[in-house]
Order: C-alpha cells, then structure tokens, then sequence
C-alpha cells in the first residue's frame, strides 16, 4: 500500500504555473483511504480534481476576499496549490468523493469491490 | 583602569569571529533552501505551528488576514490587549478510532498562537472578525486619536 503516496514533486517544478505544494495528510480507514488536504482561500468552485494513468491530481484555485487598504506585511503565497498521488490499484477511481470545508479537502478513497475482504460460507 | 581583559591563552583570540563565520553558513543554508519547499516546514520544526498571517493599512483601519484551514470557528480565539492582536487556538486530531492508521501526517495538530503588534492604537470595541474557506479576517478600525486628520487652514 505504500505506493498511495508517491509523489510527482518533480513534474510540479517543470510547469510555467507556479504552484504551493500543500500539506497533506493520508490514513488508510476500513474500506479505503482518506485523504486530507489543506487549501485554504479555496472555494469549491475553485477546485479541479483528475484521475490519469493512476495519478490523482489536486489543483485548488484561490479566491481570496479583497481587502482594502495597503499590505504592510506578508507571509502568505498568492499561488494556487497543486498535490498529486499515486493511487494504489486497489482503489476503485470511479468510486473517489471529496469535499471541501474551511479550506480543507476531505477525499475519500474506496477499495474497489474485489479487494475487499470477503467471508465464504460454506454451503 | 584595564583595558585588555584576562584571556585564556588557548582560546582563539576572537571568539566572536567564529559565531560569525557560523551565522553566515546558518544564513546561506537558509537562503540556499527552495522557498517554496522548506519554509514554512523549517519554520514549524521550532515554533509548531505557525499559520500566515497578512496586515493590511487603510486610513481609518488594520485587516489582518490569518489561514487557517479546517477549523472550527468556536475554537478560535481573538484577544486585543496593549495594541497587541493575539490570534491563538488548538486544532484537534478528529477521529482516533481504530482500524484507523495514519500513513503520512504533514497537517499539524495542536495549538497555535499568532501574535502581532498593531502600529498604531485600536479600538477593541469595534473589532469584527469572519471565518470562511479556512481564512480569518480581523478588522481592527483605529482609535479616533489613531485617524488620520484632515487639519483646515484657516
């Protein structure tokens, strides 16, 4: 199961796009995973997520209230934040829901049907 | 009077240039340090953790703009106290139940307190704060003896 969270930090530095690579945080719960994201500033019209040759791929897109007046001081990056994943094969990727609230992402991730462990009686 | 002090002859004489050489590699290393990656991570190796936060300046106001994402509104809490904004709280790990296990923790869970000490006087009263996508906006209107004052030549 450790391939879950591989990452393609390296295809992150060649796009022109500059993005934040956010915090993340994986735990394997009974039928799957979750994954937990933190994007804040992210509505969830802002947020783009995709399934390709078995990477999982997270963009979220800014939309930060306008505040008047002049920065004094800043520490936080205008830039939207992007965060892939290699997902296991046990994963069923049609099966993949999130949500976002306060700027976090919630996905979850079921096993597909057939790797779920499974009784046999016997007839 | 005495004007050179007692040194312990096998100390190198300038002990001070050592720290120095030492602050410039401690510099370099920090600046060496992809900003996009390390920062915020080194940053919380020492202080746990430590969210953004941006001051914005308005004539008559002071916007601070703090993330905090996934938390919940009540646990927040916002204190005023000699023209210093403290912004603190504590996020909770949700769920520990079994049959639960973490495989990668990057989200810090705990507490946090933000200080920040605001130019010129507020007035508390006044203060009005929002919660929404994982960021907090503190409006802080100035003092009337803070405003900026318009004086008429007569």
């Amino acid at each position: 199961m450790n391939t879950l969270t591989r990452e393609t930090r390296e295809s992150d530095r060649s796009q022109a796009e500059q993005f934040i690579t956010p915090p993340a945080s994986v735990t394997e719960i009974s039928d799957g995973y979750m994954l937990e994201i933190e994007m804040p500033g992210v509505k969830k019209d802002g947020l783009e997520m995709s399934v390709e040759n078995n990477e999982l791929t997270i963009i979220g897109r800014l939309s930060l209230p306008a505040v008047e007046g002049t920065l004094m001081h800043r520490e936080s990056r205008p830039e939207n934040f992007r965060r892939a994943f290699e997902i296991d094969p046990s994963i069923d990727a049609s099966k993949i829901s999130a949500k976002i609230d306060q700027g976090l992402v919630t996905l979850t991730l079921p096993k597909a049907e057939h790797v779920k462990p499974r009784k046999i009686t016997v007839s | 009077m005495k004007l050179i002090r007692y040194q312990v002859p096998n100390s190198t004489p300038w002990p001070a240039l050592d720290r120095w050489s030492n602050l410039r590699d401690e510099l370099n290393s920090f600046f060496n340090t992809p900003f996009s990656s390390g920062f915020g991570r080194t940053a919380q190796l020492f202080t746990g953790w430590s969210p953004a936060l941006d001051l914005y300046e308005s004539g008559d106001h002071f916007v601070a703009v703090v993330e905090l994402p996934g938390m919940r509104k009540d646990v927040i809490d916002i204190s005023l106290h000699d023209g210093t904004l403290t912004i603190s709280g504590e996020r909770k790990r949700e769920s520990n139940n079994n049959g639960e296990t973490a495989q990668r923790t990057e989200r810090y869970v705990g507490t946090f307190r933000r200080s920040i000490a605001l130019p010129t006087r507020v007035d508390p009263s006044k203060v009005v704060a929002s919660y929404e996508d994982g960021i907090l906006k503190v409006t802080l209107p100035k003092a009337e003896e803070a405003k900026p004052k318009q004086i008429q030549v007569s």
